[in-house]
Formats: C-alpha cells, structure tokens, sequence
C-alpha cells in the first residue's frame, strides 16, 4: 500500500476498542481491527457494534484525511449512519475503508465497507452523512 | 452460551449476555424492560471518548449499545430465544451526549412477521424526551442456526 498521506489520529474510542491503520490506498486509510474478546458478540464472531464503530471510524479517518489540506479543520459532527450487516465476521482481523461519495460544504456523504480475507465478500457496509462546521456552533 | 429453554427472561439473560465479550467491555448493565422493550445503560468512561478533549462518548459505543438493547428486545416480545441476526442498524444522532453522561439506550420491537423482526428506539442521557440519538433495526431469523446471540 502506498503511504502518501500524513498519519492520522483516531478517538481515544478507537484505540482503546483496538482499531488502527493499516495503510493508505490512494491517500485513503485503511483501517484494521483485530479480533479479541472486547469485540467478540455471540462466540468467535464480531459484535455488530464493533463492526460498526469500525465502519464509522473508518469514515472519519476518510474525510480527515481528505480535509487535511485545509487551512482550519471543522469540527466533524455525526448526522447518521446505517449499517447493513452482510455476514458474520469471524475470529480474524477486519479491515474498513470508506469512500467519499460527496464532499460539499457543510456535509460529507461517505459510503464504507468492511472486509476480512476476501475484499469482494464485505462483512459489513455503512452509509454515513457528517456534518462538518466551525468549532462555534 | 444461554441455555436452550424456551422461556426469555430479559433480567437474567441480559446478566448472562452482558457479563463479557463486546457487551462486557463496554459495561453495559440491563435497567428494566416491559413487554416488547428493554432498556440498558452504557456508564460513561474515560477511554470511550470521541474526542480527546472533549469528555463526551463517542458515538461507536452508542451503536453497540443500541444494536444490543435492539437483539434483547425482540426476545422480549417473543418471550423466548431464537438465533436471530441483525440485517440493518440505522443511527440518527441529534446531539452530542452530555459531558460524562452516562447513555440510556431504549429499545422496542414493535412488529413480528414470519421473517423479520423491527425494532425502534431511543439513545438520551437523562432526559427521555431530549434524547441523543434515534435508532430503526430490522432483524432476521437463523433458521437451524441454534447460536443464541446476535452478532
């Protein structure tokens, strides 16, 4: 994978759940979550909530990186997400990486998917709209 | 895992299912629910924040917490276990927790068909009627699949 974007920092959330960046691909990270008991839901499979704050750090991570040229960064305010859980995510790592589907002025609309071994069987896809505005409001 | 009887007590299966793994983690405790709804507590820590100078959690947490309390309330209604699996998880946030609140996460499975169970609920941190998030899950049956806990 190609490393032509700064490191990025993620949630105290995020680290602490285990999540880390794996790369970048296009200047995009690519994020990965090992599997461990704090993200285990029924036994040996992935909690559809680990997924998910996988999903949405991920995007994050993606408009980060893609606002990182800006003079002031806006604060990045969550409107929604919606996750579809496609099948189980085993006792493996998972690895997300999202794809800004529209950056505009004061909102991003992302869309991100989440993959163990095989990139073309997703475990897990999300859309997500963030609201991004100054740090007074 | 749970045990196979067929009846669903949401007290003590949420003691059982809380007590480790992702849930565990989190410190999710169960504070009661009704005839088609439960509702679970996520204590506010130092380690899920959303922002490192901000005091708030983040709002991963907030999903796990309504994607648990949603599995929990279709259980509730039907009054037993049955391996389900969550299908789409949809979150609307209205505003930030406050500043080291705990969330409340109130889930309600308000329709039962053949195939699917449909859940809605709230995330608020104090105050059901302000609340922080808004959540709508619709859930599917495992059929033969003799797992207890959604993913």
């Amino acid at each position: 994978m190609s490393r032509n974007k700064p490191a990025i920092s993620l949630t105290p959330y995020a680290q602490s759940l285990g999540i880390t960046v794996d790369g970048y691909e296009d200047g995009v990270p690519v994020l990965t979550l090992p599997f461990a008991s704090n993200v285990e839901g029924r036994p040996g499979v992935f909690h559809g909530g680990a997924t998910s704050g996988l999903l949405e750090t991920a995007g994050y991570s993606a408009l980060r990186c893609a606002l990182a040229g800006r003079e002031t960064q806006p604060q990045l305010k969550p409107v929604n997400i919606t996750v579809q859980f496609l099948s189980a995510a085993k006792s493996q790592p998972t690895f997300a990486k999202a794809r800004i589907t529209k950056l505009g002025r004061r909102n991003a609309n992302l869309s991100v998917e989440a993959w163990q071994s095989d990139r073309d069987r997703p475990v897990a896809s999300a859309v997500m709209n963030i609201l991004m505005s100054g740090s007074e409001d | 895992m749970a045990q196979t009887e067929a009846k669903f007590e949401p007290a003590k299966a949420a003691q059982f299912l809380l007590g480790h793994g992702h849930a565990g983690w989190l410190g999710l405790k169960f504070r009661g629910s009704g005839d088609n709804w439960i509702e679970l507590e996520l204590p506010w820590r130092k380690d899920l924040l959303g922002e490192p100078d901000r005091h708030v959690l983040a709002s991963g947490p907030i999903i796990s917490l309504m994607d648990m309390a949603s599995g929990l309330c279709v259980w509730t209604k039907m009054k037993k276990f049955e391996a389900i699996a969550t299908l789409d998880l949809r979150v609307d946030y209205q505003r930030p927790a406050r500043e080291r609140a705990a969330v409340i996460g109130r889930a309600e499975c308000y329709k039962i068909t053949k195939s699917a169970a449909f859940v809605r609920g709230i995330a608020h941190d104090g105050d059901p009627d302000d609340p922080v998030a808004n959540i709508a899950g619709i859930f599917m049956w495992i059929m033969g699949d003799t797992r207890r806990v959604p993913q």
